[in-house]
Formats: structure tokens, sequence, C-alpha cells
């Protein structure tokens, strides 16, 4: 069954295998290279909406194909990425964008975490120059006895030689 | 006061228990479309049953119509098929398949099984017409209106209720418009 792989056979098929690499890695400009790239990074910032947490890059679902051959067409007449975002956009909606654009709608999203952020910082000030307030003696007062009865407890307990 | 206070916490879980709560009664599949109250997108595509005819978005104008996503390989197809074909049979309105991404002898074969409730049919086979219409999952019914404005997307097979109590209503409502 390996007879094909005799070293006769490797010496025969090695130069068309070079010749066939190396001519894809001609064929493959850099302009080629670019494009792809561009194309690479779009996909990944597109939702497939099938496989809703893939982007089209991602994900093998037929739609997914449909839509990166779309988005090729698309940017082989020359359209630019706002362009092709907003032409899929108008068909399927902000979810097709992986990134949420900023709108009234979207605020919340946008800006809740860091509302929340702030409103948190404004509790943790307040409760912290509530107790700054409450100065020394006063704490003393408060927490002098019941503490210094414990310490003594403890003391006891541990049959401290102090004693 | 101090109880007061000691309320905020219960009333800050309360406002993400009903966040959570909507959020898990949501169908996340159910992207709403942006394309509703918009003109539809035209299409003038080759009829299924004749293939040297052509129907286009224009033809339909001046009435009230559906455009129902079909395949022959959409299993979720066959679920709503039957509530289609009764459809059909009332003639309240006219309906048009859109048949996508699919066969021409595996469309024809499959109407010939489960019976045709379609005015007719139309082959969108690479499925480009599908993306204008921001088709992602089949089957999906829109309601057109007579001026060519989508009024209504429904996403996965059409239901009994979804069909009396919302698309057969508005149907009613555009004819007397």
């Amino acid at each position: 069954m390996m007879r094909w792989l005799t070293a006769n056979n490797v010496t025969r098929w090695l130069p068309w295998c070079l010749a066939f690499v190396l001519g894809a890695a001609v064929a493959a400009s850099p302009a080629d290279v670019a494009f792809d790239a561009r194309l690479k990074k779009l996909d990944e910032e597109l939702r497939c909406l099938v496989c809703q947490n893939q982007s089209l890059a991602d994900s093998n679902a037929p739609l997914a194909q449909d839509l990166r051959r779309e988005v090729r067409s698309l940017a082989d007449a020359g359209k630019s990425d706002t362009e092709i975002k907003a032409f899929l956009v108008a068909r399927y909606g902000d979810f097709v964008l992986y990134k949420p654009p900023v709108k009234s709608t979207t605020w919340l999203l946008w800006f809740g975490p860091f509302v929340l952020l702030a409103g948190g910082a404004v509790a943790w000030w307040m409760v912290s120059r509530r107790r700054g307030r409450a100065t020394g003696s006063e704490r003393a007062a408060v927490d002098g006895p019941a503490v210094n009865a414990g310490v003594e407890r403890a003391r006891e307990l541990l049959n401290d030689p102090r004693e | 006061m101090k109880s007061l206070r000691l309320l905020v916490p219960l009333a800050i879980f309360g406002v993400i228990a009903v966040f959570l709560f909507v959020g898990l009664s949501r169908d996340p599949r159910e992207i709403p479309s942006p394309l509703v109250g918009k003109p539809a997108p035209t299409f003038n595509l080759t009829q299924l049953h004749a293939p040297g005819e052509k129907l286009s978005t224009a033809d339909m104008k001046g009435q009230v119509w559906l455009l129902n996503v079909w395949a022959s390989w959409c299993v979720s197809c066959r679920v709503e098929h039957p509530l289609l074909v009764q459809l059909a049979q009332s003639k309240v309105v006219p309906l048009i398949g859109l048949n996508y991404k699919d066969r021409v002898p595996e469309g024809l074969a499959w109407l010939a099984q489960h019976g045709d409730p379609y005015k007719l049919s139309v082959v969108d086979a690479d499925g480009r017409v599908g993306i204008d219409w921001g088709v992602y999952g089949v089957p999906e019914t829109f309601v057109v209106d007579k001026s060519g404005v989508i009024r209504y997307k429904h996403i996965g097979p059409v239901t009994a209720e979804a069909l009396q109590k919302t698309i057969l209503p508005l149907v009613r409502e555009l004819q007397k418009a």
C-alpha cells in the first residue's frame, strides 16, 4: 500500500510540490494579503446571526459563509468598512455589530457601569466621612468598656502569667 | 431611618431580579428587524413553477401580501406548513413563497408532497435576496402593505396564535387602508 512513498517517487514529486507552494506564495501579493487581513478584521467585528456568540470570521454556518462572501464582494466593489457595516446594519440591525453603536437607546449599556461606579464612589466617600467625623474619644467611649472587658476575659482564659 | 437603610440592598436585588427575569423570558433568537416600517427590498426573481417567468416586488403593489421564506431542507417549515395551506384556502391574503437556498427539483417535490399554499414561489438559489430581506433563519414571514412597506416580520414557524392574534388582524387593517 505504501509503495507510492518510495524514495524514487518522492524525488520525482518533490520539485512539483515545491513549485506549487512557491507559485501560491508568489501569487499572494502584498496587496492581496492586506486586503484579506482587512476582510478578516471586518468579519471579526460582525456577528453571525445564526450562532450569535460567534463572529462571521469564526462561524461556519451557511449564512455566515454567505455574509462573508457578501462582505468580500462589497469590498471588491470598493466600498469602505463603514459602508459595508451600514449595508449589514440596514438589513440585520445593530445586533450584527459586535460593538454596539453609542446612541440614545444604548446609553444605559455604555454609561450605566460608570454611573454605578460613580454611585459606589459617592457612597464610599459618604460612609468614610461619617466614620472620620466620629472622633477618637467618641469611639473609645463607645468601644472602650466592651473591648477592655473582652481583653480581660481573654487573659483570664489564657492564664496570662502577667495576672 | 435605620430600618429603611436596610431595605436598600433588597431594593437593588429586586431591580436586578426584574431585569434578569425579563431577560430570561425573551427569545434571543428574535432579533428585531430594522426593515419593519421601511419599503420592502425589491427583487425580480424567477418563478419556481415557471422558469421562463419572473415576479418582481413591483408586481405586488396595490395589495397586501405575505412573503414566506421557505426551503425543502428546512425542518421547522414543515411545522408551519399546514397552517399556511389553511390560510391559502381561506384566500384572505396572497402568499408569495421565497424558496431560499434550495434546489428547484427539491423545492417542487417538497410542495408536491406537502401541498402548495403559495400563489407562486420565486427562486432565491444563492440567498442574495434573503440577505436583502435580512433573513437569518428559515422560516420567516413578512407582511407587506399596499404601498410596498414591510409592516411586520415573524421569525420562525408561524403559529396559530401568531396568525390569529397578530398577522391576520394586521392584514385586515392594512387591507382597509
